[in-house]
C-alpha cells in the first residue's frame, strides 16, 4: 500500500459522509494505530448541498491534511462525481451509487458501481446506512483500513440503538464488495 | 486500544475544549457562530460536570463581558468566536488589556469581510488580533497548525494569559478548527499549569497594579478581602483614574515591556530543514503544513527550501526573521490573505533577501502544489 | 463628624466629577444608606458601572468595583455572578448606558433573572458627553442633538423590566431620596433580577436646555412630573400624560439563574461520563 492514501466521499448534505469519513479516520488512527486526517468542506445548509468529507490516511505524521490527488472515491450524487473524478488519481479507485450517479465518465477496471441507496431501502428499511455500507464496500475494495478496526469504530460513533444495523449494513458492505471483485 | 496513552481522534475545536480544561478553565460564555461553536457546545456539556459555569450570551460583546467578570471573579475563563463575533468583542478586549484582566479568546478564522464566508478558512485576520481593539497596547497570539497543537496550545494560552496578565488570543482558522486527527490527550499531572500571581502583602497595603520586577502586578480576585478598582481609564497602582502624564506614560510603557521583556519564553517557532536553506517558507496555521509538504517536494527536486513554522504570530519573531533574511536568499510568505504576515516579514528582514507574498483568498486551503510553483517561478526571475 | 457615608466612600477620590446641583451625590447617598442597614460586608459587595457621570460612582465607594465599557456592565456583572454567585452584585448605570446601548442587556439579565440589582439613574439626558439626548429625554423636550425639540418616543424602563421577567421593579425619585434609599433597599435584598430607576437631575445639561436653570427648579420639576401609584391610579388618561410614576411595581419571588444553574451542574455530574 501507499505510505500516503487520499480518500474523498462525496455527495449532498445530510447523506452521513462528514460520519463516514470520521469512522473511517478513527478505524485507522486509533484502531489501526496509522496516521490520520479527516476534514470536510460543506455549505451552510444541514441537508441538501454539496458535501465533501476528506481522509487522509498515512504511517507517518501527515503534513498538508487535505486531498492532493484522491485515491478513493465515492460519489454518492452525479453532481459530485462529475466534480470529483477529474481529481482522481490515473489508478485511483472510483466507487459510485449507481442508484443516482448514471452518467460515469472514464470508466476503468477501478470503477465500481452499486446501487447503494436502494439496497439500504431494501434491506433495512432507510436510506440512513447509505454511508455505511459505503464504508464497508471501501474498506472491502480496498483494505484501506482493517476490516476489525472499521467495525470498532462504526460501533463507538453511531448511537447505541442504532449499533446492530450500521454492524449489519457493514457486513453487507464487505459482501458487496466480494461480489464487485469477483465480477472483475 | 492503546492503555496508557488517552489516544482519541478529536475534531480541532474539541481539543481546544480538551486543553482547555486541563488548563483549568472554570467558565465559558458565548455566542454560537460558525466555525467555533463546537467549542461552546463542548463546553456547555463539559463544564458543570467540573462544577464550572457556562453561559450562552445574548451577543458576542456580552460574553467578551462575562468572560472578563468572571476572571475578576477568579475564574479562568474562555470564549470563542470567528470573524464578525470578534469585530465585536474587539472594545472588551481592550478593557482586559488595560485592566490586566488574563482570559483566553479563541478566533477560528473564517472568509470575510464581514459575513463573508462561514464555513471557509481564511487568515485575514492576523493583523486584527494585533490592533483590533483601538489603543496603543500588546498581544499575544498563538496559532496551532495540528489539532494536538490546538490542544497544547490552548494550555500555552491560558499560561501565559495567567502569567502575564493579559488576554491571549487563539487564531484557528476553519480547517484546524473542523478538522479531526489523532491527539494524545496528556495526564494532567504531565502538564504544567501556572496561575495568576497573589498578592503577598495584607489589604491595606496592596496596590492592584503596582508592578513586580517582572512588570506584571500581582492579581486579587474579587470576593478574598481585598477591595480595588477597576476601570477602563487609564490608572495608577492604586487603579484610580490619572491624569498625570508621567503616571500614564508609565503605564502604557510597562504594558507593553511586561510582554517585551519575556519575548524569548513567549515566541514559540519549529524550524524545518533551515539549516541549509537558500529559500525559506514562513507559513503559520493550517497554511503550515502545505508548506512543510511542498519543502518535501522541493527537496525532492534538489531546490535547498526550507520552512519557519510560526505557533506564536503575536508578537512577531523579527529576531529570528532578521537572521533568516541574512542566510537565504528569497523568503517566500503563503497566507491566506493577500498579505499581512509579509509585512512583519519584510519589516523584519530590513532588505536583506527578497520577501515575496503568496496569497490564496477563494476560500481554499493554499495547496503544497501552487506553493513549489511559486517557488520555481521566483527562482527563475 | 463621621456619618455613615465616610464608612463606605474612598476619600481620596473626592471631590467628585459631578457638578454642583447633581442628583448622582443624591443616589450614592442612599445606596450607601441602604446599605448600611443591611449591614452587608464590604469585602463581598461588588459595584459594576457602565460610562457616563453616574458610573463613576464605583470609583467612590469602598467595595470591589469595576467601571467597564459603555452599556456593558450587567454582561461584566453577570460573569461576576456566576463565578461567585455568593458576592453581592450592584449594578449602576445611567439612562443612556442601559437604555440604549446596553439595552439589550438589560432585556436579557431580567429574562435570566440573574441575582443584580440594577439601579439606573434616569437624568433623561447624556451629561457627560454634553447634553445630548438619550432614549429617556420625554418627547418635545430638547437636547444638544434635539435643538428642535425630540421626536422620539421613551420608554418607560420599569415597564420593560417588567415584561422581560424582573424579579424587583420599583422607581424613585432624586427628591424624595428616602424613598429611594428603601426602595434600593428592597432591590438588594431581594433575589433575582431588581431594578430600581430613580429620576434624577442634571441642571448643567438637561436643566439649561430646557428652561430649568437651577437645581431647584430641576427638583422641583421632578417633584411636578412624578406621582405615586395610588395617586395615578386615579388619574384620568388625560391627567396622566408626561407624568411618570415613582413606588413598587413588581416584587415575585422567582429561583435565580445561579440557582437554576446549581440544578445544571448536579444534573451533568448525575448523568456522569466526564471523559467524552
Amino acid at each position: 500500500m501507499k505510505e500516503r492514501l487520499e480518500i474523498c466521499l462525496s455527495g449532498s448534505g445530510g447523506q452521513g459522509l462528514i460520519l463516514a469519513g470520521i469512522i473511517l479516520a478513527e478505524a485507522a488512527g486509533i484502531y489501526d494505530g496509522k496516521e490520520a486526517v479527516q476534514s470536510q468542506s460543506y455549505g451552510p445548509e444541514a441537508r441538501g448541498g454539496a458535501s465533501r468529507s476528506e481522509v487522509v490516511i498515512s504511517n507517518n505524521t501527515i503534513d498538508y491534511p487535505k486531498v492532493m490527488k484522491t485515491d478513493i472515491l465515492l460519489a454518492l450524487t452525479q453532481t459530485a462525481c462529475d466534480k470529483y473524478v477529474k481529481n482522481l488519481n490515473e489508478d485511483g479507485i472510483l466507487l459510485a451509487d449507481s442508484t443516482i450517479v448514471t452518467e460515469v465518465p472514464n470508466i476503468s477496471n477501478k470503477t465500481y458501481l452499486f446501487p447503494i441507496t436502494e439496497t439500504a431501502q431494501k434491506k433495512f428499511g432507510t436510506k440512513l446506512v447509505t454511508n455505511i455500507i459505503s464504508l464497508g464496500i471501501i474498506v472491502g475494495l480496498t483494505k484501506v483500513v482493517s476490516q476489525e478496526a472499521i467495525q470498532k469504530a462504526v460501533c463507538s460513533r453511531v448511537p447505541v440503538k442504532a449499533k446492530e444495523v450500521n454492524e449489519k449494513a457493514l457486513l453487507l458492505g464487505f459482501n458487496i464488495a466480494k461480489d464487485l471483485r469477483t465480477k472483475k | 486500544m492503546n492503555n496508557q496513552k488517552n489516544i482519541k481522534l478529536l475534531q480541532g475545536n474539541e481539543a481546544c475544549v480538551e486543553g482547555a480544561l486541563l488548563s483549568g478553565v472554570k467558565f465559558f460564555a458565548g455566542y454560537p457562530i460558525t466555525p467555533s461553536s463546537e467549542i461552546a457546545e463542548g463546553m456547555a456539556k463539559k463544564l458543570p460536570k467540573i462544577g464550572g459555569k457556562f453561559i450562552q450570551m445574548e451577543d458576542e460583546i456580552a460574553s467578551m463581558a462575562a468572560v472578563i467578570g468572571a476572571s475578576m471573579a477568579g475564574l479562568k475563563s474562555l470564549t470563542a468566536t470567528s470573524g464578525p463575533g470578534m469585530c465585536l468583542k474587539q472594545e472588551n478586549l481592550g478593557f482586559a488589556i488595560i485592566n490586566e484582566i488574563p482570559c483566553v479568546v479563541v478566533n477560528a478564522q473564517r472568509g470575510g469581510p464581514s459575513t463573508g464566508l462561514p464555513t471557509k478558512p481564511s487568515q485575514g485576520d492576523m493583523m486584527q488580533a494585533r490592533w483590533g481593539t483601538h489603543g496603543d497596547h500588546p498581544i499575544i497570539a498563538l496559532a496551532p497548525s495540528t489539532v494536538n497543537e490546538i490542544l497544547t496550545l490552548t494550555i500555552k494560552a491560558f499560561n501565559f494569559s495567567e502569567k502575564y496578565r493579559t488576554p491571549v488570543i487563539l487564531l484557528l482558522d476553519e480547517v484546524i478548527a473542523h478538522m479531526r486527527e489523532k491527539v494524545e490527550i496528556p495526564a494532567p499531572e504531565d502538564i504544567e499549569v501556572i496561575n495568576r500571581k497573589k498578592p503577598t502583602v495584607p489589604p491595606e497595603e496592596y496596590l492592584p497594579f503596582k508592578p513586580d520586577e517582572d512588570g506584571v502586578p500581582p492579581m486579587a480576585n474579587f470576593g478574598e478581602g481585598y477591595r480595588y478598582h477597576i476601570t477602563g481609564l487609564v490608572h495608577n497602582y492604586k487603579g484610580l483614574p490619572t491624569s498625570d502624564s508621567q503616571e500614564i506614560d508609565a503605564f502604557i510603557r510597562r504594558l507593553h515591556n511586561k510582554i517585551e521583556k519575556s519575548i524569548k519564553d513567549i515566541i514559540i517557532i519549529e524550524r524545518y530543514l533551515l539549516d541549509d536553506a537558500k529559500i525559506a517558507l514562513i507559513a503559520y496555521g493550517s497554511v503550515a503544513r502545505a508548506a512543510e509538504r511542498t519543502v518535501k517536494l522541493a527537496r525532492e527536486e534538489g531546490l535547498k527550501v526550507g520552512l519557519l513554522k510560526l505557533l506564536t504570530i503575536w508578537p512577531f519573531c523579527s529576531e529570528e526573521v532578521n537572521k533568516l533574511a541574512q542566510q537565504v536568499d528569497l523568503i517566500i510568505v503563503p497566507e491566506m490573505n493577500l498579505g499581512q504576515m509579509v509585512l512583519e516579514v519584510e519589516r523584519a528582514s530590513r532588505g536583506k533577501c527578497r520577501v515575496v507574498p503568496y496569497g490564496r483568498v477563494d476560500g481554499e486551503l493554499i495547496n503544497p502544489i501552487e506553493i513549489l510553483g511559486k517557488i520555481r517561478e521566483e527562482i527563475k526571475k | 463628624m463621621k456619618t455613615i457615608i465616610d464608612n463606605y466612600i474612598r476619600k481620596e477620590m473626592f471631590p467628585n466629577i459631578w457638578c454642583p446641583g447633581c442628583g448622582n451625590g443624591i443616589v450614592l447617598g442612599a445606596i450607601i444608606r441602604a446599605i448600611d442597614e443591611l449591614k452587608w460586608d464590604k469585602n463581598e459587595i461588588v459595584a459594576v458601572s457602565g460610562i457616563g457621570c453616574s458610573s463613576r460612582i464605583t470609583g467612590y465607594v469602598d467595595f470591589c468595583t469595576m467601571n467597564t465599557t459603555h452599556g456593558r456592565a450587567l454582561p461584566f456583572a453577570t460573569g461576576i455572578k456566576m463565578a461567585k454567585p455568593d458576592l453581592k452584585v450592584i449594578v449602576v448605570m445611567g439612562d443612556g448606558d442601559c437604555s440604549a446601548i446596553g439595552g439589550n442587556h438589560f432585556i436579557h439579565a431580567a429574562r435570566r433573572n440573574i441575582d443584580l440589582t440594577a439601579i439606573i439613574i434616569n437624568n433623561m439626558i447624556y451629561g457627560m458627553t454634553g447634553g445630548q439626548y438619550s432614549p429617556l429625554t420625554p418627547t418635545g423636550k430638547f437636547g444638544s442633538t434635539a435643538p428642535y425639540g425630540n421626536i422620539d418616543q421613551t420608554f418607560d424602563l420599569a415597564e420593560l423590566a417588567t415584561a422581560a421577567g424582573a424579579s424587583y421593579v420599583a422607581r424613585g425619585t432624586v427628591y424624595n431620596a428616602r424613598q429611594s434609599s428603601s426602595l434600593i433597599k428592597k432591590a438588594l435584598d431581594k433575589k433575582g433580577f431588581s431594578v430600581v430607576e430613580i429620576i434624577s437631575d442634571c441642571p448643567i445639561s438637561y436643566g439649561k436646555m430646557n428652561k430649568m436653570k437651577s437645581p431647584v427648579d430641576m427638583l422641583k420639576w421632578i417633584k411636578d412630573i412624578t406621582v405615586s401609584k395610588k395617586v395615578w391610579e386615579a388619574l384620568s388618561e388625560e391627567e396622566k400624560e408626561g407624568k411618570l410614576v415613582t413606588g413598587e411595581f413588581v416584587n415575585i419571588d422567582r429561583m435565580d439563574y445561579s440557582e437554576k444553574y446549581k440544578g445544571i451542574i448536579k444534573k451533568a455530574q448525575e448523568m456522569g461520563g466526564n471523559k467524552q
